[in-house]
């Protein structure tokens, strides 16, 4: 091989290997960084494993919202789609317009007791961190109904 | 390989990420029905607005507006398109004779309000005041103007986000009227 | 009569633009020397009509006129002065006139320090922009006019500034950032020239290079600013979200670094030209890119507009034409040549190329996850919707920047043509082995634990700096002082060490922030605390207070040091009466190694509110370190190389220079 010929190759060369440690990585963290939407319904139905996180959406049901009765920043809740509740804890600072009867969307994950262990809520109004694809995913869980 | 093919793949790359832009278009994410279509009204009882001749000052509340198809209109002295919306629902509330409209005065200044009423005279049999916005936030409002079909059980049964005019009336608005009876 | 007179200067500059569209383009390609020189009268006209149009807009906004439509929505009589200002490219319309003028502002700026540029190809230039002035004013005029008044009747009020963007970064953040964005059009314009009168050579990479690091370092100062907005007014103590806007302004920013660089080995080697003209067109695409995805709402984000299809379809058009057509010349006219490829694997031709390919792989991952939830609803349907989250872009993201970061010291040694391994290997040990014990010393001593990413980011960092600094102290050691050794050193250069010493700062900033902050949210009652470190922050209350277009609840919070009176924050959460929209204020005690962070939660009975308290250390680091990189782009613009058509290679050409620019005008664009 000629010496500029090598350099072509090992130029080649690592672009390939380049591109494929970057493919690699990609697919890994969309793995890692994918958060798929259920609803309460399809959360009772078993459909996501134990553990496995993701984003629940539907409505803080009415009466079932306890904040001031707990300990520190503790907020318990039923997150319902009307067929079924969901029962929610998270830890922190609720947005602005979290309300009961609201829409709302949360990430977290089931517990061993079925509950949803949120690590952050997003709600309906809060159009600051909600996106289009989770008010059409809450929209299409609850939207006839009095919860 | 021919070089010059390979200057194509940006072109190639380009056209594909157009066609799901296009795509992404489409769909279009702001068509999203309320949460409250087919749902019961939210539970509220409001001062009502007085002007002009009106000066009854009693609460409203979701049971004053069973009993028959009710417009509920979301609308402020603030709000430009509300300014436009205004002769139309004039007419229409004329026309209209069988139907209820109320009128929800949106987070504004209430003297502006009543002189709105007063000038342009008043489409609503009453208007109620939501000096908050809290009232808005239950109807999931997204601003103003925005209008709701209520029918008689007290269930929402369309809601139209923007001006109504003749046209919207016609088009959108009659055929639910028409199909709730 | 001022919103009519701003319309029609709108229209007006429509007009110009369409001229300088076709007239010197013309006379470029029919060599008629009047024809072309017609480009810079058309210039300055289109932006005398564009200035004096935003004038326009801005008077209606500071007199109130509601009977402007856009002002209408977008403004309230309560709003202060300079909120109504800013307020002017608050919305939709006002920000894209904004964009058009700042475009117009760049094309302006090229007739003006372009003067020893061949007649053809500033023509050329020059016209390529009138394309894009054309494009985006025919979009104003046509579905977006600032200027449209209410027909009927006339609002008594405006419905009020979205409250997030009452703020001081709203009123200078989006300047900077469409002077970044816009600005890449300068570069996508010399490129479009010369593939079109087929000169691409060194000379074209010596005109687009000041061009570049101009529009590069408004775009890093806008991207800091965005960010540091969106640290103390979003309340949650963030300063990066991965949202789709963000990323939009994030991919240009990527592809102008690469660009700055591939611009570097194109003029010194004459080589990856084919790859430059395409990073050119990629950059401002990118930048087209995010106007679309911000104005169509096809995601949604923060700072979204309106969401309104027909204008997402009439960008998508403009997209179509610009850049469809730019890459459609790319294919039929970029060189396939290869350059004389007299360079070994560790030259520094190929350690600018790993860098170009770390950038791109880079933009690539940000866009592919930009895109996902598209991707993902095309190929499964409208059910199955996802969102990608920051863990993705993280994943993906950090190594790449720790690989840039570590060819980042070696390229630093590295000469053209060849280096050999040896010479690094002697360059590079000693900084190794001093960058590893500091980095891994360092943080043990001061934490107390040991935490292996933090030590990555504070190793890689010291990388940087050891190689920055021992290439000056190599470079100045053949003069009698540093200093004067220093003097003797070339602006560019000095530039580029700044820009790379900004990125050391701004991975410390990002590392440590991320790894050693301290967050708690707490639910506290008035009179009781809580303690992070030597800090004990008291919470003393919230009580209601009126502002000028709002009421909030402001929280007192005592800062006691070590037991003594250290400071008051008083964080906030206003209702804005017009929009009825909540907006948290934070209450920040800014310092250079740490920020102490407070922000209201929501209230939860007694008085008791739930607060966010963050120290966080190191974070001004990240904004310090762009500022840094974007003194280090306009250092370099500077530089006296760029001020004459002629390379100077020894001190007596100064003299000539000097001579030559006090005849002819300059190059660069003043900073």
């Amino acid at each position: 091989m000629t010496a500029p010929r090598k350099q072509r190759m090992a130029i080649v060369g690592f672009i390939v290997a380049g591109s494929a440690i970057a493919i690699g990585l990609v697919l890994f963290a969309l793995n890692e960084g994918i958060n798929v939407f259920y609803t309460p319904t399809e959360v009772a139905q078993g459909v996501v494993p134990t553990g496995q996180n993701f984003r629940i959406g539907g409505m803080v049901k009415t009466g079932s919202l306890k904040t001031g009765e707990l300990e520190g920043t503790l907020v318990e809740f039923m997150a319902t789609d009307c067929a079924e509740d969901i029962p929610v804890t998270f830890t922190g600072v609720l947005p602005d317009l979290f309300r009961e009867g609201q829409g709302v969307v949360a990430d977290g994950f089931i517990d061993s007791n079925g509950i949803f262990q949120a690590s952050q809520i997003l709600a309906k109004h809060d159009e600051n961190y909600m996106s289009a694809e989770s008010v059409a995913a809450m929209e299409a869980s609850g939207a006839t109904c009095d919860p | 390989m021919n070089k010059r093919a390979l200057l194509i793949i940006p072109g190639v790359f380009f056209m594909l990420m157009l066609g799901l832009l296009l795509f992404g278009l489409g769909r279009n994410p702001s068509m999203v029905p309320s949460a409250l279509t087919n749902r019961p009204l939210p539970e509220f009882s409001l001062p009502s607005l007085n002007y002009g001749s009106i000066q009854d000052i009693s609460q409203v509340s979701t049971e004053d507006l069973k009993g028959g198809i009710s417009i509920i209109n979301f609308w402020a002295t603030w709000c430009p398109p509300c300014h436009i919306e205004h002769p139309y629902l004039v007419e229409i509330s004329e026309r209209e004779q069988e139907l209820t409209f109320i009128g929800v005065n949106y987070k504004d200044d209430l003297d502006e309000a009543r002189l709105f009423l007063e000038e342009k005279g008043s489409p609503f049999e009453k208007v109620i005041i939501d000096l908050n916005g809290r009232l808005g936030i239950d109807f999931g409002l997204a601003g103003a103007p925005e209008t709701f079909i209520v029918d008689s059980a007290g269930i929402i049964r369309y809601r139209h986000v923007g001006v109504i005019n003749h046209q919207i009336w016609e088009e959108t608005f009659e055929p639910v009227i028409s199909r709730i009876n | 009569m001022i919103p009519e007179l701003g319309n029609f200067s709108l229209i007006l500059a429509f007009c110009l633009a369409s001229l300088l569209v076709i007239i010197p383009m013309a006379g470029a390609i029919t060599n008629n020397q009047l024809w072309m020189s017609l480009s810079r009268p058309l210039s300055t006209g289109i932006w005398v009509f564009m200035a004096l149009s935003f004038a326009c807009l801005a008077y209606a906004f500071l007199n109130d006129d509601f009977s402007v439509n856009y002002v209408a929505r977008n403004s309230n009589s309560l709003l202060p002065d300079r909120y109504k200002f800013a307020a002017v490219w608050g919305g939709h319309e006002g920000s894209l006139l904004l964009w058009v003028l700042i475009l117009a502002c760049w094309s302006y700026a090229v007739s003006l320090f372009s003067k020893n540029l061949p007649m053809d190809i500033l023509a050329r230039v020059l016209s390529v922009m009138g394309i894009i002035i054309v494009a985006f004013l025919l979009f104003m005029l046509l579905t977006s006019n600032p200027f449209e008044r209410t027909l009927l009747n006339t609002p008594l009020d405006g419905g009020d500034l979205n409250p997030l963007l009452q703020d001081f970064g709203l009123i200078v953040h989006p300047p900077f950032l469409y002077m970044g964005y816009v600005g890449f059009s300068v570069a996508f314009a010399f490129a479009i020239a010369a593939l079109l009168s087929g000169r691409l050579d060194a000379a074209w990479a010596r005109w687009t290079r000041p061009w570049t690091n101009a529009a590069w370092a408004f775009l890093s100062i806008g991207i800091a600013l965005g960010s540091w907005w969106a640290y103390y007014e979003l309340g949650w103590g963030g300063w990066w979200f991965w949202d789709p806007v963000e990323n939009v302004s994030f991919m240009p920013w990527l592809v102008g670094t690469a660009l700055i660089h591939s611009l570097a080995v194109t003029e010194k080697r004459g080589v990856f030209k084919s790859w430059t003209v395409l990073l050119a067109i990629a950059a401002f695409s990118l930048s087209l890119l995010g106007a679309f995805i911000v104005r169509s709402g096809v995601l949604t984000s923060v700072h979204a507009f309106a969401v309104d299809p027909e204008r997402g379809m009439v960008l998508l058009t403009i997209m179509l034409i610009v850049i469809g057509s730019s890459l459609l010349l790319y294919a039929i006219r970029a060189p396939v040549v290869k350059g004389s490829a007299s360079y070994t694997l560790t030259s520094r031709e190929v350690f600018l190329l790993i860098n170009n390919i770390i950038l791109v792989v880079a933009t690539a991952a940000v866009l592919l996850g930009t895109l996902y939830p598209l991707i993902h609803e095309a190929i499964y349907g409208e059910a199955n919707r996802v969102s990608i989250g920051p863990p993705y872009f993280n994943t993906v993201f950090v190594p790449l920047m720790g690989l840039l970061a570590f060819v980042l010291g070696i390229g630093t040694f590295s000469r053209w043509k060849r280096t050999s391994v040896a010479y690094l290997k002697q360059q590079l040990s000693k900084i190794l082995i001093a960058s590893l014990a500091f980095g891994i010393i360092i943080p043990v001593i001061v934490t107390s634990e040991f935490n292996i990413s933090a030590i990555v980011a504070v190793v890689l960092a010291l990388w940087i700096v050891f190689s920055i600094a021992k290439d000056i102290f190599d470079k100045t050691s053949n003069k009698e002082t540093f200093i004067k050794g220093l003097k003797a050193l070339s602006l560019s250069y000095l530039g580029m060490q700044f820009a790379h010493f900004g990125m050391a700062v701004t991975i410390l900033g990002v590392c440590l922030t991320s790894h050693y902050s301290v967050e708690r949210d707490v639910r506290l009652a008035p009179g009781e605390s809580e303690i992070i470190g030597s800090y004990e922050f008291v919470f003393e209350g919230a009580t209601l207070q009126q502002g000028p277009n709002y009421q909030a609840d402001r929280a007192v919070i005592q800062v006691l040091r070590n037991g003594e009176d250290y400071i008051t924050l008083e964080p906030e959460k206003r209702l804005y009466f017009a929009t009825g929209a909540v907006q948290t204020e934070a209450g920040i005690d800014v310092g250079l190694f740490r920020d102490l962070f407070t922000a209201l939660g929501d209230e939860r009975g007694d008085g008791s509110w739930v607060v966010r308290i963050h120290y966080k250390p190191f974070v001004l680091w990240i904004w310090l370190g762009a500022l840094f990189m974007a003194f280090g782009g306009v250092l370099a613009i500077t530089d006296k190389r760029y001020r004459s058509k002629k390379i100077i290679s020894d001190s007596k050409e100064t003299t000539k220079v000097k001579a030559n620019r006090s005849t002819k005008p300059e190059l660069v664009a003043q900073s």
